[in-house]
Parts: structure tokens; sequence; C-alpha cells
């Protein structure tokens, strides 16, 4: 079993929890502390986000983080030194977030290799739709990385098993129209994306973009396999360090931050079980022909 | 016809949007359903006779097509060379090109059953256009313009604001046009069920680039048809500014095929190509991502988007459109720098040779056309695309130059 699928390991009980932080924002070393924070409150897997000029799935919130990294000094090879350091500590799941042009900058093949060399399972490219993705996955299966597929409200039914045919690790669930950012209500079309991934592909289904809340989280938990919250943890750091800048107190407010916020969360996404067994089964209803042999 | 000069096997881009390496479609998967629909649409109306009758029409009645190609007889004789040709996409409705482009897609967007458009905009030429279209077909509008375009081209903000457009100001990044089309590919991702997205030049996902060259190519169907009429031949040049590239786009598409004629592509080379400060993708970037597209891209070593520099708001863009990626690489056009000084120096030329403000945009272009001309003999032949009129930078250039407005300091 790989980290991706091991993260995944108990999502008939909990959905896995997924936190996104930007590498170096504030700084590298106070992010590095606070993707370990994540992990040891209860993520299953951190998304190592590379901060990048044009950043165009994303809100105001990771947009702001991007540019503070920028401004701190960030070059792309840290991500790599970010995920070298955390894989030293943990075994759970590393995943990059990276915008394509960065990737191709840097040689798609060196980038795998240097992804997988770091202890990183897998890489979310927004702006690679499946259309484009060819040589990059290929380069990515080469490497033994998983290049994690996006599906949109917007996509077809017929686009959507395209693109979880060739998905790995986990297919990510795009919750609602537009970029990045915290919502206060859910797409009502989310659970149908959901139960259509679900129809192409074995693999977990993840949701994200615009999860602001455990109450949002526990309530994607009862139909999807996991939660990625970004934005509402950007913004918790955001106001810690702005708080009390250029101090260590501002770095530990922030650290405690996302200790509070990653429990909460956990919690949240934790009580599965009992929900799905009152509600729609979702996984239940998967013929045994399609599901994955263990 | 095997003695035909003409290359007849030109036709991109392929089925998967590009143009050789560049192009493509490097978005969000939320726009890829919108995309695919665009590109049905674009498919379709464009054999449709009675969506071509209709643009005809407005470009005709309303636009004021077709422009006149001008033959510069004192600008000609001040240079002393090749006789320069100026295709006056400046006396169009709204005093640019960009009309071509933003009727077309209004009429698309009409087609398609949307109630609502945005677009982004530079020095605003782009916005004011796309305003008005909106206004004549009933459409709701918002621009999305850099904060620091805002501010250097107030009047063209009043302009859209008249027209009934909303005009958001884009204060991401370096709050010029790069950020505008950032905020303006957001907004779309956000509402694309409802909402049109004109983008106004020849750059953005497949199909934009081939969408908007499209409507842009009356340009240069145009000069070659004027030109053979006026001298009985092609001409020996071609020379338009690029930013993203949809003037020079619609001059240069139609005569690709003719080989004899050579297409000169001008880049804003701003203080100077051995500085930071300019816009020259060509010159001084490579391929890369920007906008959904591969082009080539001021960008540092990791691909991060370095900013453009420009006396023109038009031109301050770090990437040019995927065709003119192609034909760069494949040699058929030259892409060549104008400095700001350069630019404002032909500016005052024209106005005082031939009666005509350019845009500075168009500035660059003009620069480019007396150097490409002095070199050339007297019975040789250069056309410049004058994409716009100068009217809305004057106020800018009274600001940098002061003086008595006559070019002298």
């Amino acid at each position: 079993m790989d980290r991706i699928e091991a993260a995944f390991a108990h999502r008939r009980d909990s959905a896995a929890l997924i936190p996104f932080l930007n590498a170096s924002d504030p700084d590298l070393d106070t992010s590095l502390e606070l993707f370990r924070t994540a992990l040891r409150a209860g993520a299953d897997i951190v998304e190592i986000g590379a901060p990048y000029s044009d950043p165009l799935a994303d809100g105001p919130v990771i947009q702001a983080s991007a540019l503070r990294s920028l401004r701190a000094g960030f070059a792309f090879p840290q991500v790599f030194e970010v995920a070298a350091h955390l894989r030293q500590e943990t075994d759970k799941g590393l995943v990059l977030f990276t915008y394509v042009n960065p990737v191709l900058q840097y040689g798609t093949e060196r980038f795998f290799r240097d992804a997988a060399a770091a202890g990183a399972d897998g890489a979310i490219i927004p702006d690679l739709p499946w259309e484009e993705s060819e040589p990059i996955r290929k380069a990515a299966d080469r490497a033994g990385v998983h290049l994690i597929p996006l599906i949109a409200p917007t996509s077809s039914e017929a686009r959507i098993a395209r693109i979880c045919q060739d998905a790995r690790g986990f297919v990510y669930c795009v919750s609602s129209l537009g970029v990045t950012g915290e919502r206060a209500r859910m797409s009502e079309r989310l659970q149908a994306l959901v139960s259509a991934a679900r129809r192409s592909t074995d693999l977990p289904v993840a949701v994200g973009f615009g999860v602001s809340s455990p109450e949002q989280a526990a309530n994607i938990a009862t139909f999807a396999d996991g939660v990625i919250i970004g934005s509402a943890y950007i913004r918790r750091v955001e106001a810690a360090v702005t708080a009390q800048p250029d101090t260590s107190a501002g770095r530990e407010a922030a650290v405690a931050a996302v200790r509070t916020f990653t429990e909460s969360l956990r919690q949240a996404v934790a009580g599965k079980g009992a929900i799905r067994q009152s509600g729609a089964g979702a996984l239940d209803d998967r013929s045994p022909a399609t599901s994955t042999p263990d | 016809m095997s003695d035909n000069p003409r290359m007849n096997s030109y036709a991109l881009p392929d089925e998967h949007g590009r143009f050789g390496a560049f192009g493509g479609k490097y978005v969000p998967e939320t726009l890829l359903s919108a995309l695919t629909e665009l590109e049905q649409a674009h498919r379709h109306y464009q054999q449709d006779p009675d969506f071509q009758a209709e643009l005809q029409l407005y470009l005709h009645d309303y636009a004021g097509r077709p422009t006149p190609l001008y033959f510069a007889e004192r600008l000609t004789e001040t240079v002393g060379g090749a006789r320069i040709y100026l295709k006056r996409e400046d006396l169009n409705h709204t005093g640019a090109h960009k009309i071509n482009n933003a009727i077309g897609q209004a009429l698309l967007a009409k087609r398609m059953g949307k109630r609502r458009v945005i677009a982004e905009t530079g020095a605003g030429q782009h916005g004011v256009a796309t305003a008005t279209v909106a206004a004549r077909f009933g459409l709701a509008c918002t621009v999305f313009m850099g904060e620091e375009d805002m501010r250097r081209q107030a009047l063209n903000v009043f302009r859209m604001r008249m027209l009934g457009a909303e005009v958001v100001p884009a204060t991401s990044g370096t709050r010029t046009l790069k950020d505008a089309t950032n905020e303006a590919i957001r907004h779309w991702v956000e509402h694309v069920e409802d909402t049109y997205y004109i983008i106004g030049s020849v750059v953005g996902p497949h199909p934009y680039p081939a969408l908007v060259r499209d409507f842009q190519r009356v340009i240069g169907d145009e000069t070659r048809a004027q030109m053979l009429e006026k001298e009985g031949r092609l001409p020996n040049a071609v020379i338009a500014c690029v930013g993203g590239g949809s003037n020079a786009m619609g001059m240069f598409y139609p005569l690709i095929p003719d080989r004899e004629v050579r297409l000169i592509g001008v880049e804003a080379a701003g203080k100077g190509m051995d500085t930071a400060l300019h816009a020259a993708s060509i010159g001084r970037g490579r391929p890369g991502v920007l906008h959904g597209s591969m082009i080539y891209l001021l960008q540092d070593e990791y691909g991060q988007v370095l900013p453009a520099h420009s006396i023109s708001a038009g031109l301050d863009y770090p990437g040019i459109g995927p065709e003119h990626s192609y034909l760069h690489a494949s040699g058929r056009a030259e892409y060549v720098p104008i400095t700001d000084q350069e630019a404002l120096d032909a500016f005052f030329l024209l106005s005082k040779t031939e009666g005509i403000i350019p845009a500075l945009e168009s500035a660059h272009a003009v620069a480019q056309a007396m150097k490409t001309a002095a070199t050339m003999p007297k019975d040789a032949t250069v056309v410049v695309c004058l994409s716009g009129r100068g009217d809305k930078d004057v106020a800018q250039v009274a600001d940098m130059v002061g003086g008595n407005g006559d070019g002298s300091h």
C-alpha cells in the first residue's frame, strides 16, 4: 500500500483531512513548522503549495499568501526542501501543489524526479486539464509520483470518465464554481459530482475549494473520502502573523492556530461512519465488480 | 496552380488548439466545457451566412469599415525610401481596431444566449470597445482594468462608465493588463455558466487566439485588396505593433501564404532591451504558459512571470499570442524592438507630417516603418497598421514631455 492509499485506508469510517499551505509563507522555517503541526494534529495528507506569481485558480487569500512567500524570497526548489524535511518525520501523504509553468521551466522529468527523491507522493497542477496532461502524467508515472487530477461541477459525465480513467492517487473534486476561497454554502451539485466520479473510479474522491468550517468539513465527510482545506488555514496564519509581525510570538500564534483548527477538523471528519449509516451510503452502493481488490 | 507562391498548407491551429509547439488550453478544469462550447460556436458561425451578414452589417454601418489605406506622402518624403501606407484602423468607431473583435464576439455571445459579458483591458481601448458593443446589444458588461492603468487612462475609465459598464480595478500583482486578465479569468471561472468572456487580443486558451484572429483578419483582407487596387501588387512589408498581438495578427494572417511579403511585428523595448524595463516577449523571453496558452513569455529562471514595461499601456504585457510565437519560431514573421523614446519621436513626427496623432502603441509600428522604409528602394511599399488614434495618450504625453506640445523640451 502506498502512502496515499494508506492515508485513505480508513475512509469508510473517517474522511482524510488534507490541509493546504504555501511553502515559505510567511517564511521557510515557519511554514515547515506549520506543516509539521498540521500533520501531528491529525492531517492525513498535506498539500505543499509552490507560490506562483500568477495563481489563476486561487482567490485573494492564497494570492496574498503567495505574494508574501515570494517577497520572503521563495525559490521553486524549496518545495522539495519542505517535502524532504517532512518526509524524515512522517509517513503521511505529501502532495505538491504547483501551477504548470514552473514545472515546465524546471523541466518536467527533473520536477518529478526531485519530487520523488524528496519523498513527495503526488502532485496537483490546477491549470493542467486532461487535454494537456499526457506528457506530464507519463513523466510522473516514470518517477512513481501520482498526478492527481481535478474535476469540476461543469465537467461532463464523459469528461469525468476520461479524467478518472487516467487518475492517480485520488480525484480532486472542485466543490463549486470559482477560485479557491471560503464559501458559506456548498454547491448542491457537489454530491452528484462525487457520485459521478465514483462511477468511473475506485480511487478515493476528495473535495476542496471553498471549505471554510468544521461544520462544512463534517458534511462533506458524509459523502466524500477526503476534505481539502486551504484558504481557511491561510487566513488563520495570516491573522496571527499580521497581528504580531516579525516576532516569534506571531509565529507561535500561527502554529497554535493551525493546531487548534486541525484538531477541530479532525473531529469533524471522524464522525463519518455514524452519519453514513443513516444517510446515503455512496461507497456501499458500489458493485463488488468495480471495487479494488484488497 | 503550381506556380502560385502562396503557401496553401497553412491551417493552424490544429484540432488541439496548437500552433506548432504553442497555444493549447492550460486552464482550470471548470472552464473546459465553456471553451468547448465556444469552439463549437466559433466553428459553426464562421460558416453561417446569416451570422456573417450580420457581422458585415455592423462592421460597415456601425464601426465604419472598410477603413482607408492611406498613402503617407509627407512621411514617405521625410524618410526617403519605400512608399509608406497607413492602414487607418484609428478611424474605426471608438478609435482603434479593437471594435472589430468586440462586435464579432458580442454577436457570438448573443447567439450563444449569454446576457452578460466581461473583458480585460490595458490602455482601455478594448474595454471601451466592449462597453460600446454591450450598450448596443443590451448586454450587461464588467471590465477588469489594472489599478495602475486606471490611473494612467482615467479618461477611458470614464468613457466605459458612461457607456454603462462596470469597471473593476485589478489590485493584484503589477496592477496592469496581465493582472486584469487574471482577474477576468478568475471571474469567468466563477460565472462561467451565464457570462461570456470577450478577450481583447490573440491570447488566452484555445479557441480565443484563433477566434480573435478571425475577427481581426478583416484588416489584412482589406489591406490586401486595397494594395492590389492602388499599387497593382502586394506590399513588400507590413508592420504592426504587438502586445498580445491582435492588430498584427489581423494584418498578418491573410498574408501568411504570400511569402514575398515581409511580416514585421514590433515589440515594445521600453527603456531599452538591455534594461529590465521592456515588454519584448520574443526578444527577451522564452516559451512558457501564461493565461492558458504556451507562448513566448518574460519570466525568471523558475517560471515566475516578470513585470513588463512600456510607455504604452496596450503593449505593457509580458507575453505574446501563440500564433505570433509560432510565426517567430518558424521564421515566417520577424519581431523587432522599438523603445519608448523611438515611439515618442514617431508619435510627434506623424502628427506633424501627416496631421495624424497615432496611439502610442501604433507609434511603435510607425517608428519601425521609418527604419524599414529607409533601407528600401523608392518603388518598394510598406504598410503600417495604424491600430489606434492618439487622443487617449495626449494627456499622458503632455505630462511626460512638458513643454509646448511640439515635442521640444
